[in-house]
């Protein structure tokens, strides 16, 4: 050690207050809004309070904007939910977005093929199991080569994610409308066969409650069932659940299947609950925003909620200035950046203290 | 055939060169157990830094020197990529977070940071030009050696290639070089492979972690660079560079962290980039998509191949993924 009259220690907390840990992460929080903040004055050349007002007003500014952000809180908050139970048994799932995709495919193949042969109301169920079971196949294959052979499943599934958008990329020319065009219009703009139906009067409603339900569902999964607790054994110590008889491969391929069904549910709320249409970019990288989510809540569901909303009113927002101003969309991308590592950093925050001593004679 | 693989050849090539520096840097970094899945985003900081640097030049004198036409955007891409390198640092090695999620809220900024810059530069700078095409500069970076033509095939095939090009195979010779036989490469590989150890032997965990990812940041960003001034000439467009950087990382497991594999494996999958073009397709346009999937099931057919050969020298570093704390012992 040199000495240098103060030396910093590092050591690591025990425990910290519940009142501390919220206080701690609010000041990053608070400090990191400055910042984006500043970033955006830097851009833009206005005046902060006016950037803040302009992002409130593009979130909550008139109902639409309001239930934008809800449906917008909704997809994000399904998708990240799916990959709470991979992520809990240390399975880095980054194939949200093809897996989500794929069950969009399912469900719009289901609109296209079948949508005047059958009454809405089956057909939105048979669209419902098809998305699920393409979002659950799309997971299990990189599923089934971890638990045989541990082939490295981050880069697997986010290739599959390439390998989606190119057979979605696919269809979109095979079903075309018009022909011609290169993309599929509104799916049965006429007849609103597949459609979600609306809950008095509103049409986002019922993919919010869906999303509040796979919240729960989700919470209970984790937290109460055999299930839950046998992949959070196997993510805490793979020779420990061997150990206690889990049947390791078993429970990564069950558990991802579950993950890429609720991505496929994510993918069917795309397209019966939104959009109406299939394109290569529906998803629209929630997959990924969706890891952020989740690692930024602790896998909680419910304080997953909180972090959805903070990253959905922040692209809303940063959405708002950048039409005010005429700039890039990906604007709201720099200010995501910059607040997630303000989160990132917080951590450590919470996991150590540093303490300082004055004389260096000891250390020395 | 001969002809095929002269139009061939040199397109496989541009397109895994960016591979090669991504690959490269990016193997450096998982070397000292840093797995850094933000070298898509370091790629996007690099290209754009430098697009930045060469536009801020080009529309700010009459007559441009070479010499600084390239300097110029080759320190601001350098300067990018190492500041990302150095937040990396800062927050997965200084503050020990989590290095997937870190990366990839890197790759988020970064490919935000490119997008937003590439979209907003001329309104931001008030230049009044209608959009960014750096063919001034592209020149400079895309001069080729003069008597690469007289040599017919040959040339074509092996020397057409700008600096850049030929930079990258130095680049990754060297790495290789580095790791296996110098006493810096031994350090590095005993801190990738168990930090407590190399801590115990006296080796500066933090520091080879440091320069390592640094280093590593801004070879991929050359990448970024290398793509926008040569393969794109100087043409800025959102989102062209697209999934590159991820390719790099897998392209990292394929040639089991050895720089001087990359050589041969970037080319190849350069290859299978721009395979679709090749195959006359007809009027059948959605099969052309079909043919697009080819780099991507190729990766993923490697990644099974290479975990089904499960030999004991060819393992990542054993540390790869994790943070060290000294007191964590």
């Amino acid at each position: 050690m040199r000495n240098r009259g103060v030396h910093f220690h590092i050591s690591r907390r025990n425990d910290i207050s519940w009142r501390k840990a919220w206080g701690i992460r609010c000041a990053v929080m608070a400090l990191a809004f400055l910042l984006c903040g500043l970033i955006t004055m830097a851009a833009t050349g206005l005046n902060p309070i006016k950037v803040y007002a302009a992002m409130i007003d593009g979130n909550f500014g008139t109902s639409r904007r309001f239930w934008m952000l809800l449906q917008n809180m909704a997809v994000l908050l399904s998708i990240s939910l799916a990959l709470v139970p991979a992520f809990r048994m240390r399975f880095w799932n980054l194939g949200g977005d093809g897996q989500a995709l794929m069950g969009a495919l399912g469900a719009a193949a289901c609109m296209i093929l079948i949508g005047d042969k059958v009454p809405s109301f089956v057909l939105i169920l048979i669209m419902a199991v098809a998305s699920i079971v393409c979002g659950m196949v799309w997971a299990a294959i990189p599923a089934w080569f971890k638990a045989k052979f541990g082939t490295n499943e981050t880069l697997f599934t986010l290739m599959m994610n390439y390998v989606a958008i190119q057979l979605v990329a696919f269809f979109v020319i095979v079903w075309e409308m018009p022909k011609g065009s290169g993309k599929i219009g509104i799916i049965n703009q006429s007849t609103q066969a597949g459609w979600f139906p609306q809950i008095g009067g509103n049409k986002y409603l019922l993919n919010i409650l869906i999303a509040l339900l796979i919240t729960v569902g989700v919470y209970i999964y984790m937290r109460y069932s055999k299930q839950g607790y046998e992949l959070a054994v196997v993510g805490e110590s793979g020779s420990t659940a061997r150990y206690v008889g889990i049947k390791i491969q078993h429970v990564i391929i069950r558990t991802m299947m579950l993950s890429g069904a609720l991505c496929g549910i994510t993918g069917l709320l795309l397209v019966g609950g939104t959009d109406h249409t299939l394109t290569t970019t529906i998803v629209s990288g929630r997959g990924f925003t969706g890891v952020m989510v989740a690692w930024l809540a602790k896998f909680n569901p419910f304080v997953m909620i909180l972090t959805t909303f903070l990253l959905v009113f922040l692209k809303g927002g940063s959405s708002e200035i950048t039409t005010i101003f005429g700039l890039n969309q990906s604007f709201g991308d720099i200010i995501t950046g910059v607040l997630l590592f303000f989160i990132l950093g917080c951590d450590f925050f919470l996991n150590y203290t540093i303490s300082m001593s004055k004389s260096g004679k000891e250390a020395a | 055939m001969l002809d095929f693989f002269i139009r061939f050849i040199p397109r496989a090539v541009g397109q895994g060169i960016p591979l090669m520096f991504g690959s490269v840097g990016e193997t450096l970094t998982e070397k000292s157990g840093n797995l850094n899945l933000g070298t898509a985003g370091i790629m996007y900081v690099g290209g754009i830094c430098g697009v930045i640097g060469a536009f801020l030049y080009e529309t700010g004198t009459e007559t441009m020197n070479p010499f600084l036409g390239i300097a110029i955007p080759l320190f601001c891409c350098l300067l990018g990529s190492l500041l990302m390198g150095l937040l990396y640092c800062f927050l997965t090695v200084s503050l020990r977070a989590n290095q997937n999620v870190t990366g990839l809220a890197m790759t988020t900024f970064g490919v935000g940071f490119g997008n937003f810059f590439g979209g907003s530069l001329i309104k931001l700078s008030g230049a009044d030009v209608p959009s960014i095409a750096l063919s001034k500069s592209s020149g400079f970076f895309a001069a080729k050696l003069p008597f690469a033509e007289r040599l017919g095939w040959f040339g074509k095939i092996f020397l057409s290639y700008s600096f850049l090009a030929y930079a990258a195979i130095v680049i990754a010779l060297a790495a290789s070089y580095v790791i296996n036989k110098t006493r810096v490469g031994l350090n590095l590989r005993a801190v990738g492979e168990s930090p407590a150890t190399a801590d115990a032997a006296g080796i500066d965990v933090i520091r080879y972690k440091y320069a390592a990812t640094c280093i590593g940041a801004m070879i991929s960003g050359l990448g970024g660079l290398y793509y926008v001034f040569d393969y794109a000439s100087g043409v800025w467009s959102n989102d062209a560079f697209g999934d590159r950087g991820w390719l790099a990382i897998a392209l990292v497991i394929f040639t089991i962290w050895e720089p001087i594999h990359s050589i041969w494996a970037s080319i190849a999958f350069g290859g299978l980039y721009i395979l679709h073009m090749f195959i006359p397709a007809g009027t059948n346009l959605a099969i052309k998509e079909i043919y697009q999937m080819a780099p991507f099931l190729a990766t993923i057919f490697m990644l099974i191949l290479t975990s089904i050969h499960n030999k004991k020298e060819n393992q990542p570093p054993a540390s790869l993924g994790l943070s060290y704390f000294r007191e964590d012992r």
